[in-house]
């Protein structure tokens, strides 16, 4: 009969409306300052450079190799590299990125500098709150800001940080081992240079 | 003490006038009542768009405006501050006077119409013999305005809205008008004040309103269906139709002028609600006789406000119509069914009383509407889709 597919419809609508004042569960709704959903592990935003230990500037893991610049498709990344050199993680010394920005209003999220990384030292933030008055250099963020300890990774991507660590240790470990039987054949030839008799004198 | 709370306005207004000059004294009392109107009304539109948005809110598992002061009840202020600040735009081809008088007539017409409406016991501004003649013929110039926006705007998308506009709003204002005449034949004035005092009377304790006749049902719910068609809301929102035409004939109107607009649109609203209430839901008198010490002006008011709540609900839960669904429903079912109730009307009016007329009226309005909808809002018949090229 005419009418009848309004009146079925009034009643799904007067349903939801006096629903939605006895069950929380209608409501999906998420208040957002004041509530807010866990960000997934996938997640990601804009990238960041991680760093180890408690001084960022000590510890940052990039080592300026610019290929996360070059790779980047809007080319939003900028690196200058020092002209000194300071030790990474094993001890090696290495350059380190004298500035290194990127501009967010570029950025498009893509992760390829988290990817081609070799060194672990770009990552994908979750923070997602980064409004400002100034859309020029409020958002071309500058390697201080950009700078999160390895904590905050771990908080951010659990499992992905944790395969880093297991990786960056067995790195380390085989660094220490090198450096330690190389340290043990140098002192090994010292010993045996020591002990051994000179035959030529002091003709050398 | 309940008599003095019912005629309150009134008492208040003669209070405020005796410190005037004799011959002052009617012309400040008109314009008081003015601008009592000009005050109430925009506050009942403030309230009316704050439960609209909360309601739509409800009806679709949201919360609604909730931010602004306690629950979002500050909304339309901020709402209402909003408009006043933002740049008033005009485009650089429009028709400058005719685009700025649009929204200034919309507003002045739709609060033309209030002059004839009884709010209350003895609360009419103008009672004049001709009431309902008079709202109809303000009523209809607010189509006026839709044209002048649409036209002046020079913008292909205000001018289809306007064209839609028109052609919604004289179909349906012919079966308002028609489903409006049922009720002046009963009665037999077209005083607004003289319609209002035949339904306040009681028998057993219930009212006579008109809405508890065969006829006056039909002619209510066609009333209803015209009256949303005539204010543009949804399901008859075409003229707007914000998913096709931008805002339709308010598109290039911005600031307070777009303000005006949405300000018109809910005072129509209420005005043709305030109308209806008039006509068939015994306007001021109270829907119990052992109700009837609450102030007259709370009941008028209440029904008025239930009403919005009912175009709220519709707006809630209908879609928007195809244009030919429009007209076929305006011209093939609505003013058929007016129509016939005009007869049913007099028939009600001559077989006098008796258990008999409410067979014979109840049984040709029932017949016309199930005839009609079978006949005049037929569907009609698609088999599958048959695809010729593409497979």
């Amino acid at each position: 009969m005419l009418g009848e597919g309004i009146l079925k419809g009034l009643a799904e609508t007067a349903r939801n409306f006096f629903g939605s004042y006895v069950s929380k569960e209608r409501l999906t709704t998420v208040q957002y300052p004041e509530e807010r959903i866990p960000a997934v592990e996938a997640a990601r935003v804009f990238p960041f450079l991680v760093y180890d230990g408690d001084d960022w500037q000590k510890g940052l893991r990039c080592v300026a190799c610019q290929i996360c610049e070059k790779e980047c498709p809007p080319k939003c990344i900028y690196i200058e590299k020092s002209k000194d050199k300071k030790p990474d993680f094993t001890g090696r010394p290495q350059i380190f990125p004298a500035r290194f920005d990127i501009d967010v209003s570029v950025c498009m999220s893509c992760q390829i500098c988290v990817e081609v990384c070799p060194f672990d030292a770009i990552k994908m933030n979750t923070e997602f709150e980064l409004s400002t008055d100034d859309r020029f250099s409020g958002l071309l963020l500058h390697k201080d800001q950009l700078a999160h300890p390895n904590e905050y990774f771990q908080k951010l991507h659990p499992t992905d940080a944790a395969e880093v660590d297991t990786r960056r240790a067995e790195e380390l470990a085989k660094a220490e081992a090198k450096a330690k039987a190389a340290a043990e054949a140098a002192a090994a030839k010292a010993a045996a240079q020591a002990a051994a008799p000179k035959p030529e004198g002091g003709a050398a | 003490m309940f008599e003095k709370l019912d005629q309150i306005f009134i008492l208040l207004r003669d209070w405020v006038v005796s410190f005037l000059p004799p011959n002052w004294q009617a012309p400040v009392g008109v314009v008081l009542g003015v601008v009592a109107i000009v005050c109430v009304y925009p506050a009942l539109f403030a309230i009316a768009v704050l439960m609209e948005r909360k309601g739509l809110g409800r009806m679709q598992n949201r919360y609604g405006p909730n931010r602004v002061g306690p629950f979002g009840l500050f909304q339309p202020v901020a709402d209402g501050i909003k408009s006043l600040t933002k740049e008033d735009l005009v485009p650089a081809n429009a028709d400058h006077v005719v685009h700025f008088l649009a929204p200034v007539s919309l507003v002045a017409i739709v609060f033309m119409g209030y002059a004839v409406l009884p709010m209350g016991r003895g609360m009419t501004l103008a009672p004049m013999d001709a009431g309902l003649l008079f709202y109809f013929a303000m009523g209809a110039s607010s189509e006026l305005t839709v044209f002048m926006a649409g036209w002046s705007s020079r913008n292909k998308y205000s001018l289809l809205g306007a064209m839609r506009g028109v052609a919604q709003m004289i179909s349906y204002e012919v079966p308002l008008l028609m489903s409006s005449v049922a009720v002046v034949m009963i009665t037999g004035s077209l005083n607004l004040d003289k319609i209002v005092a035949a339904q306040n009377t009681y028998s057993y304790g219930l009212p006579h309103w008109y809405i508890f006749t065969p006829w006056g049902l039909a002619g209510f719910v066609m009333y209803a269906i015209a009256a949303t068609a005539e204010t543009n809301r949804s399901p008859f929102d075409l003229p707007e139709g914000e998913s096709e035409l931008v805002a339709g004939y308010f598109t290039e109107y911005s600031g307070f002028k777009f303000a005006e607009f949405f300000l018109g649109e809910y005072v129509a609203m209420l005005s043709i609600s305030g109308l209806g209430t008039t006509l068939f839901l015994g306007g001021w008198s109270a829907p119990l006789q052992a109700l009837e010490w609450v102030p007259s002006w709370i009941w008028f008011f209440g029904k008025v406000m239930l009403s919005i709540c009912v175009f709220i609900w519709m707006r809630g839960t209908l879609p928007r119509i195809r244009q030919d669904q429009l007209m076929n429903f305006a011209w093939k079912f609505v003013l058929p069914l007016t129509l016939v109730n005009l007869v049913v009307a007099a028939v009600w009016r001559f077989m006098g009383d008796g258990w008999l007329r409410w067979v014979v009226c109840s049984a040709v309005v029932v017949v016309v509407y199930v005839s009609a909808a079978l006949g005049g809002m037929r569907r009609e018949k698609f088999g599958p889709r048959s695809y010729r090229y593409a497979e």
